[in-house]
């Protein structure tokens, strides 16, 4: 055992300073790279309170001035003598019935949707389908608006709300919600058009939760001769209860904020009616429509709505979440 | 002068090598513990690496080899709630100490996993890129270390006409070797091979283990296998644990002919495991 | 038995009908819409309509060159604001932080973020920009933009980084790399493609939003490209001419509708394809 042994072997290797010098020159851009990472972690946080912030400050005269009979006062007046009366119950109500009906619509067809895709559809034409269902929600919602306007308000007055009229013109209740006149502009418009959006958000995700039921417990099914209806009634839908609910609630998030598409067919009314053929307004549409031009408390009163409106998306948004969180656990383990 | 010494560690079987030849000591690993969270993994392991051979880690799954073998080059710092205890010394300094740069201890210390692990990258460029973190070498000498380590992995033939396809191109036992030579690249001192075969073929694991061979004339290695025949074929000392810990480390023949523990013998005639 | 088994298969197969009806109407909405974009926008492209700007209401001709470009800076610039954000912001969370605190609340806030109403984000942004600066600007609408990017990359990036193997990781740190160096030289590009994909559904989804832009960088009839002013864009000055009873107007919306929709299916399905061509690699 001679010192020799103890000196690294030869071979121009790089000595033990030289590197030192490298990762000290590195260890300021480690350090600079880290903080970059984390302080920009910390800018989507700051985004959050940043909405929250200057949403409060912009409807703190509108808070000031109506107080908690905003929410119950329906005339919406921001020219009213002497003083302007506004009140967000119109919009309020158009927002979740709009919401409501397009989930009614969009639920079923979503969900058999998804059982198509995960059940029934041949293994090659799945990834076409879904593909195509999917590209429903790149299309900018802008042109869902133009669209419901000129082709699909025109449709549902001439054929669909007629004949809604007629069936339930004698029928208590139902003839005071499906009531005439027909209209192009008209809370039940704004539904559809917010129905065929969200319907793609509702397929996707459920066909994401349904490809996690384990493949044994519907061979099990199966094989004990049920019926495929069955066996999604009985096996699927049951092991993916609180997966395909927080895929809903998200599609009610989108509903619920969707701006473009509902202002350009909803009539923009502030007046709350039985109807759902008659027009009404939304949070987001009342905001789009009268924001550029409103001034002082108008504004002030758009900006609560917004508040309004980024509070309840926020709860019916992170409900969803925390059910999809629970459901990505139990897939995990 | 600096016998290797297995320091604490009351039921440990020590033995002395009987080769008087024996070499220096490399890395001395002393009373070390190692935790996962409260979980300790590694209970109060003292051995140590000689110069210039393989010293083979064998033991039945869970029994905290491959734990050990990152706690040599602190992988382990990855994670959060996982810490070593102890001293490991390598060249007579604590690597474990919070003043080691732990990227630098990496350079000197190589590591080959379980499972091949090329770079999204071409095969020139898996070797270049370390090589290129350390030295600025003009292109020429930079095409020269990246042949030199390609024919150090035994790989250069195989690949001379595809450097610039990708490394994922590859079969398994050319990538390990690709992994090999990237490590080689970096010209380290001592070589950490994880499983480095569990995932080959047994020709691809014959040209591995002569490779492992060939690097302990320049490298200090070490081994972790569940392949007790390998042990016994590439090492020169092996080292058996359980259950987190060392049982008995011994010169390979020594160990796998007369092992001076119970447990040893059961485990190297295949009684549990 | 024999009934209850008949009456089984035909629920069966009623239920079954409805969810191919299902799939069928989905799939008819979005050839309803494409056709009535091909019919009415298709019309009024010409060359004109990439050459020439914004006409005033009731004369002839005229084009959109000014709402493309400005949608095209703005898009540009949103991008180049949210895109760095978003991914470092990601990378912290699924190459240092995956176990922390922090990590967990941001990816919460950033999921909401994702589906919060675009609508939102436009009154935040006139709040936080347009008043401080007195005026409706360009940098008003990119920065509204660059809100909505950040949470899409945000998103794909740290799902795609969590993809790549420990094991790369473990490797290139084995080599005595860097955190920093391993994160940008190996962990990206073994997610490169996921986080190409991620970027492309970024643009694709800020190049048709109109809210944000409507009380941010509101529209302009002229040529501008002053960032501190208000600036013209495709979807706004879609807004304003489809509304709008004037012919010419309504041809160029068409026009500007289908140029849009299109830009974006393509968007789309080029992130898709890189995606799947990554993922049976």
């Amino acid at each position: 055992m001679s010192e020799a042994t103890l000196a690294p072997p030869a071979g121009g290797r790089t000595t033990t300073a030289n590197r030192n010098m490298v990762l000290s020159s590195l260890r300021n851009g480690d350090r600079f790279f880290f903080w970059a990472t984390r302080l920009s972690a910390w800018i989507v946080l700051l985004i959050l309170g940043g909405i929250i912030g200057s949403l409060f400050v912009g409807a703190w005269p509108a808070i000031r001035e109506f107080g908690i009979g905003f929410l119950t006062t329906q005339r919406w007046a921001p020219n009213a003598q002497p003083d302007p009366v506004l009140g967000g119950l119109g919009p309020i109500y158009g927002t979740l019935v709009s919401s409501l009906i397009a989930m009614v619509i969009a639920v079923p067809v979503g969900l058999g949707v998804a059982v198509f895709l995960t059940e029934l559809c041949p293994q090659k034409l799945r990834q076409p389908i879904s593909t195509a269902i999917e590209l429903l929600a790149g299309i900018p919602s802008i042109i869902y608006g133009m669209w419901g306007f000129f082709v699909l308000g025109p449709f549902l007055a001439e054929y669909v709300e007629p004949a809604l009229i007629a069936t339930f013109e004698h029928v208590p209740v139902l003839n005071q919600i499906f009531k005439g006149p027909a209209s192009n502009l008209s809370l039940f418009n704004a539904s559809l058009v917010l129905a065929i959006m969200i319907l793609p958000f509702i397929t996707s995700i459920s066909r994401d939760v349904f490809l996690t039921v384990p493949p044994v417990l519907k061979e099990a099914a199966y094989g004990v001769g049920c019926t495929t209806w069955e066996v999604v009634k009985n096996v699927v839908l049951p092991y993916t209860r609180v997966g395909v609910i927080g895929g809903i609630m998200l599609a009610l998030g989108r509903a619920l904020g969707e701006t473009m598409a509902v202002t350009f067919v909803i009539g923009n009314s502030f007046k709350i009616q039985t109807s759902i053929f008659a027009p009404a307004t939304t949070i987001s549409a009342a905001i789009a429509s009268e924001f550029a031009e409103a001034s002082d408390v108008h504004q002030s009163a758009l900006i609560l709505l917004g508040l309004l409106l980024f509070v309840l998306t926020f709860i019916v948004l992170a409900a969803a979440r925390l059910m999809l969180m629970r459901v990505e656990k139990k897939a995990g383990n | 002068m600096n016998a290797p010494t297995v320091n604490g560690g009351g039921s440990v079987a020590i033995q002395p090598p009987a080769d008087t030849a024996a070499r220096a000591v490399k890395v001395d690993i002393r009373k070390v513990d190692f935790f996962y969270g409260a979980n300790k993994a590694l209970k109060d392991i003292s051995l140590p690496l000689h110069e210039n051979e393989v010293t083979a880690f064998i033991g039945p799954s869970g029994c905290g080899k491959s734990t050990l073998l990152r706690v040599l080059n602190r992988m382990y710092d990855l994670y959060p709630n996982q810490r070593a205890e102890g001293e490991v010394l390598l060249d007579g300094e604590n690597i474990l100490s919070a003043k080691q740069d732990a990227n630098l201890l990496r350079s000197k210390v190589g590591m080959v996993f379980q499972k091949p692990t090329p770079f999204p990258m071409t095969i020139f460029e898996n070797i270049a890129f370390g090589i290129r973190l350390y030295d600025k070498p003009s292109k020429s000498e930079l095409e020269g270390r990246v042949e030199d380590a390609l024919r150090g992995a035994a790989l250069w033939n195989e690949v001379k006409d595809k450097l610039h396809t990708s490394g994922l191109g590859l079969s398994g036992g050319q990538q390990q070797r690709l992994c090999i030579a990237r490590t080689v690249a970096i010209q380290p001192e001592v070589i950490l091979f994880d499983e480095p075969c569990s995932a080959l073929d047994p020709i691809s694991t014959a040209k591995v283990e002569e490779l492992i061979d060939e690097l302990s004339a320049k490298y200090t290695i070490a081994i972790v296998t569940h392949n007790m025949q390998q042990a016994a074929r590439v090492s020169q000392y092996t080292a058996f644990m359980y259950l987190g810990e060392l049982i008995e480390y011994g010169p390979t023949n020594k160990l796998f002919t007369t092992p001076s523990d119970k447990k040893t013998q059961d485990y190297i005639t295949g009684r549990f495991g | 038995m024999a009934s209850l088994y008949h009456s089984r298969k035909r629920r069966n197969a009623i239920a079954m009908g409805l969810c191919v009806g299902a799939t069928g109407i989905g799939l008819a909405w979005l050839f309803v819409i494409l056709s009535t974009l091909l019919w009415n926008g298709a019309g009024g492209i010409n060359l004109a309509v990439f050459t020439q700007m914004t006409p005033p209401p009731n004369v002839h001709g005229g084009g959109l060159l000014n709402a493309i470009v400005g949608s095209l800076i703005m898009t540009t610039i949103g991008i180049a604001i949210g895109a760095p954000i978003g991914l470092f912001a990601g990378t912290y969370m699924a190459e240092y932080g995956r176990y922390e605190k922090l990590t967990t609340v941001t990816r919460f806030i950033n999921d909401i973020l994702l589906s919060a109403p675009s609508i939102i984000i436009g009154l935040f942004i006139y709040g936080a920009v347009v008043v401080p600066m007195h005026g409706f600007s360009g940098i008003a609408g990119a920065l509204a933009l660059a809100v909505i990017v950040i949470p899409v990359v945000v998103r794909t990036t740290e799902n795609m980084l969590l993809l790549v193997p420990q094991q790369l990781r473990e490797a290139a740190t084995g080599l005595g790399l860097p955190r920093s160096v391993v994160v940008q030289k190996v962990a990206y590009k073994a997610a490169k493609t996921g986080l190409i994909t991620g970027l492309l559904l970024a643009v694709a989804r800020i190049s048709g939003e109109t809210a944000p832009l409507l009380f941010t960088a509101l529209s302009n009839q002229f040529w501008s490209i002053d960032l501190t002013r208000e600036i013209a864009n495709l979807p706004v000055t879609i807004n304003n001419f489809i509304n709008n009873p004037d012919p010419n107007w309504k041809r160029l919306a068409w026009a500007g509708a289908l140029i849009i929709t299109f830009a974006v299916l393509a968007l789309n399905i080029a992130a898709r394809a890189i995606g799947s061509r990554s993922a049976t690699k």
